[in-house]
């Protein structure tokens, strides 16, 4: 849809799992929810994250996949993967950096997120953004994510590697990129490049 | 009559629950399928979320968003998603079932209908008109309840007509109605992301009212500050600026605390008092002992939290107070929703643009259902039953004399106690699960099981109608038209997607059969629901819940018409009290004074431990519908009984651990859940399921003296580590298959 941007703040997510309930009835994969869903760590907090795709702009799961299995269009939308190169071997499991693609065994394929593309292409929301309760999964325009406490990024440093997505996560205004490695943080002179590479100051919240 | 004719296992492996996974037909390429969309709500909760169910040869296959609905936009918690899986489902009751010593035997309508309307008639003439009661539901839709009210009025003729909205947001009602004249959520929704301060207090709404966490986030980004206090973290605890650990049961120190402080601190709104409401000064007197140290103490809650909190909501322009079943299940419910209001009338917070309080109902159409004619008090238009001008007008739209029209009757509970006594011999019930929904759920089961004659009118065969003589098969809500109000006081239409399957008929089809038969049929005369509806405007009319103005065609054309709505002209009222002017002939808000009382069931040495029972996301009230859909209960099998690692600890539990809880009545097992989230000196279990998994098996009938609902927040338990599974584990896990009640229907892949 023209105009609109996906946009996850897991802050807002309430655990009900409506996403991942409303992905199942998807026709090409009905009965597997293709979200991403966390009890954090239940013992010690309410927390829960639900998150689709990133659709990264240079893929890692492309990148690793031996049969070329996984296109990316020229909307930026990252597809599952393609049935008859599909060899079900993992690579791109064990690649992405979010931990998104999953081998679904009865299919011997890779599946993921992929926006809901029936949908998007047809000038629909996709379903889990539309289902939300907590609109903790948001297609909207950017100047209606612009009302929001946390502002929209799509710059993740894991380590030295940087990935910029299609789809925006939201964090604290100050903070224009996602790091998860504490040594992102620290002050640390013979890794100047790095430092300067991600922000410093505050931590995502989990 | 008596026990079930064969064990209840027996009849679960027939009736279920079982677990529906697919849809209709299979999952099928849609797009090779032609099917159609209706726009109607779903059959779940108060929110009343916009759905579109998608149709195809008379059954529901599958849902589609309903984005234009302004109310949700699209948004719909798991439960609505998974909604339509109730239709087409294999417990689906398609024949009237008689009681036979195999269990129940399919039947024809009119040996079903001819056999209930002698016995009702035989009990009656026996015992008199009063030993024949009347159950109903607050998921049917509005003219549903109007019949159901009308029914036992009129064609039994007996005062106990009482319905399961009384488990639900009562104490509200018998708090808002006195300080208001009006017992509605004076505002719509569309205030809370308007205020500054947000007090949410005895209220899951994450679990509870999904869509109601978006209006919850908005206000923050607005900058709005959230305070909430509930003895656990729930969701919407997460993102709370301020968090109030209140004990179970103590809300009302807390709330006249908040008064307290507001008063000390000289943050009241004086103008307000004096120029909108009455009985200011007796309410400054009773909270005057309230300081935050001896709150503090009663509560729990730090006493630096309470000032912050009172001077938060005290200072704040525009305040909301929103509550639900935490502080409305207690024994003195009613208290406490007065206090929530007399804070709000205190600092002025009351018909303004984001300001004010709300009930947020609890039930699908738990506000439609409460305001015309099937609570035991009041008949159509939120009459009360003892006013004799109601009386008289609704006497004359049904025309019967007014002397033949029945006085008050008992309440829910209090109508099960009285079959219990033997005082009442007969029931009819429909839309209601009493088995597992009520509390002292052996209680109920004895009294069940004392019964001369027990109907029931359902689509599955809930736990509850194991126990019945004879089962009406009766109709879903997607079988039947009709108006519905949410929880913000909007009238929603229900529109009818398919006709029931089988030879399942539409309740209000059986009502006005079995009216006939009862010699009552004159006054059973419609051809339509929208006959139904035209009385109702009628019987409304000038009282309180007015809905003379409101047809179908308006409620489709403005998306929801807000009661009270007195004329075709008229556009509604979405907002109560405008201008701080009350339902009463003077204007006035009433101040109600609030009385410290002790839980009913209080803890003690023997029993030192708090109980306190809610729900959960993926499943609704006593799960008739939502035990039987597949991925709902894989969301969360089984109840589990939460605690704090400190009070785990103490007892040498861990995760996962078989643990007893017992109260003064019964006691269960189940596995523990430790969290952090949930003060150590309390348990929480869901209520959902019964048997041995039933948390009501452990509550008790204390309840609150004007409203009658039972205290389900507060109950007082003991726990011992379990040697092992209980039966009901046993019993699922014996043969390596699931027992009754969980055979899965093969889950159908593509």
């Amino acid at each position: 849809m023209h105009g609109y941007e996906f946009y996850v703040d897991p802050s807002r997510c309430i655990g009900c799992q409506s996403c991942m309930r409303a992905c199942e009835e998807c026709e090409t994969h009905r009965g597997h929810s293709m979200i991403n869903f966390d009890f954090i760590d239940r013992k010690e907090t309410i927390g829960t994250a639900a998150y689709v795709c990133w659709h990264c702009d240079d893929p890692t799961c492309a990148q690793v996949c031996p049969a070329d299995a996984i296109k990316k269009g020229e909307d930026g939308i990252v597809h599952a993967s393609l049935k008859p190169r599909c060899i079900g071997c993992s690579n791109c499991v064990l690649a992405c950096p979010f931990g998104i693609p999953k081998i679904i065994p009865e299919y011997d394929q890779m599946l993921k997120c992929d926006m809901c593309y029936d949908r998007t292409s047809e000038g629909k929301r996709p379903m889990c953004a539309t289902v939300c309760p907590s609109q903790a999964l948001a297609y909207v325009r950017p100047h209606e994510i612009a009302h929001r406490r946390e502002k929209p990024t799509n710059v993740f440093q894991f380590g030295n590697q940087r990935v910029t997505t299609k789809v925006f996560m939201m964090a604290p205004e100050e903070q224009d990129s996602i790091s998860i490695d504490v040594v992102d943080y620290m002050w640390e002179e013979k890794n100047n490049e790095a430092i300067s590479e991600a922000q410093s100051g505050t931590v995502v919240a989990g | 009559m008596a026990k079930p004719a064969v064990p209840i296992h027996a009849l679960a492996q027939q009736y279920g629950p079982h677990l529906n996974y697919a849809p209709a037909g299979g999952w099928r390429a849609e797009s090779t399928h032609p099917y159609s969309l209706t726009k109607t709500h779903c059959c779940f909760c108060g929110q009343q979320c916009g759905i579109q169910l998608k149709v195809r040869d008379n059954q529901v296959i599958g849902f589609e968003p309903w984005e234009e609905f302004p109310f949700n936009r699209g948004m719909l918690c798991p439960k609505g998603v998974k909604r339509y899986l109730q239709n087409n489902h294999p417990d689906r009751l398609l024949d009237p079932l008689l009681r036979s010593e195999q269990g129940f035997r399919k039947a024809s309508w009119d040996e079903t209908l001819d056999f209930t309307a002698r016995r009702l008639r035989e009990i009656q003439e026996r015992y008199g008109k009063d030993s024949v009661a009347v159950y109903g539901g607050a998921s049917l839709s509005t003219e549903k309840s109007y019949l159901v009210g009308k029914f036992a009025r009129v064609a039994l003729g007996t005062r106990h007509i009482d319905y399961n909205g009384r488990l639900c947001m009562v104490s509200a009602g018998h708090a808002y109605k006195p300080a208001f004249g009006v017992d509605r959520s004076p505002m719509p929704w569309s205030d809370i992301p308007k205020a500054q301060v947000l007090l949410i207090i005895g209220a899951n709404i994450g679990e509870c009212a999904p869509i109601t966490t978006d209006y919850v986030w908005r206000c923050r980004d607005n900058g709005g500050k959230l305070i909430v206090a509930d003895p656990r973290i729930t969701p919407i605890a997460r993102n709370a600026d301020l968090y109030l650990p209140v004990r179970p049961g103590t809300d009302l120190a807390l709330l006249m605390g908040l008064l307290h402080i507001v008063l000390r601190d000289g943050l009241e709104d004086r103008q307000f008092i004096s120029e909108h409401t009455s009985g200011f000064e007796a309410v400054a007197e009773a909270v005057q002992p309230y300081n935050p140290q001896k709150v503090a103490e009663m509560t729990g809650v730090p006493p630096q939290s309470i000032e912050k909190a009172a001077h938060w909501f005290g200072e704040a322009e525009r305040a909301i107070a929103l509550h639900a079943r935490g502080i409305e299940h207690q024994s003195k419910g009613v208290e406490n929703c007065a206090a929530v209001i007399n804070l709000c009338l205190a600092t002025g917070n009351i018909g303004r643009e984001g300001a004010g309080c709300a009930m947020i109902t609890g039930q699908g159409n738990g506000q439609g259902g409460r305001e015309h004619g099937q609570k035991c008090d009041q008949l159509p238009g939120q009459r009360s039953i003892d006013d004799p001008e109601g009386r008289r007008h609704v006497a004359s739209v049904w025309g019967i004399p007014v002397e033949e029209m029945p006085q008050k009757g008992l309440t829910a509970v209090e109508i099960m106690e009285a079959i219990h006594r033997g005082e009442i011999k007969g029931l009819l019930s429909l839309c209601f699960n009493p088995l597992v929904s009520l509390p002292d759920a052996n209680f109920t089961r004895e009294a069940l099981e004392k019964i001369e004659f027990f109907g029931v009118i359902d689509f599955f065969l809930s736990e509850t109608a194991q126990f019945a003589d004879v089962v009406l098969a009766g109709s879903l809500q997607e079988e039947e038209d009709g108006l519905g109000c949410s929880a913000e006081g909007r009238v929603i239409h229900i529109r009818k997607s398919v006709d029931p399957p089988g030879n399942a008929r539409q309740d209000c089809n059986i009502l006005c059969d079995l009216a006939g038969r009862l010699g009552k049929g004159k006054y059973f005369p419609y051809a339509s629901t929208a006959a139904i509806l035209d009385e109702l405007r009628e019987a409304s009319r000038g009282g309180i819940a007015d809905y003379y103005g409101i047809t179908y065609d308006k409620v489709d054309r403005q998306m929801g018409v807000f009661w009270p709505c007195p004329s075709l002209d008229h556009p509604g009222t979405p907002r109560l009290m405008e201008g701080g002017r009350s339902f009463y002939p003077d204007g006035k808000c009433r101040f109600m004074v609030t009385q410290w009382r002790e839980s009913g069931d209080p803890v003690a040495p023997d029993f030192p431990i708090y109980l306190t029972t809610g729900r959960v996301v993926s499943q609704y009230l006593s799960g008739t519908q939502t035990r039987r859909i597949g991925e709902l209960v894989d969301q969360y099998p089984d109840p589990k009984v939460e605690m704090h690692p400190r009070l785990a600890a103490a007892y040498e539990i861990n995760q996962g651990d078989w643990v007893t809880i017992a109260t003064r009545r019964s006691e269960i097992t189940l596995q523990a859940m430790v969290v952090k989230t949930i003060r150590p000196d309390t348990v929480f279990i869901p209520y959902h399921w019964p048997g041995g998994r039933s948390a009501n098996r452990l509550t008790h009938r204390t309840l609150d003296p004007h409203s009658k609902i039972p205290e389900y927040k507060v109950s007082a338990c003991q726990l011992r580590k379990a040697g092992g599974p209980p039966q009901w584990w046993i019993n699922r896990s014996a043969n390596g298959a699931p027992p009754p009640g969980f055979q899965a229907v093969a889950k159908e892949r593509p």
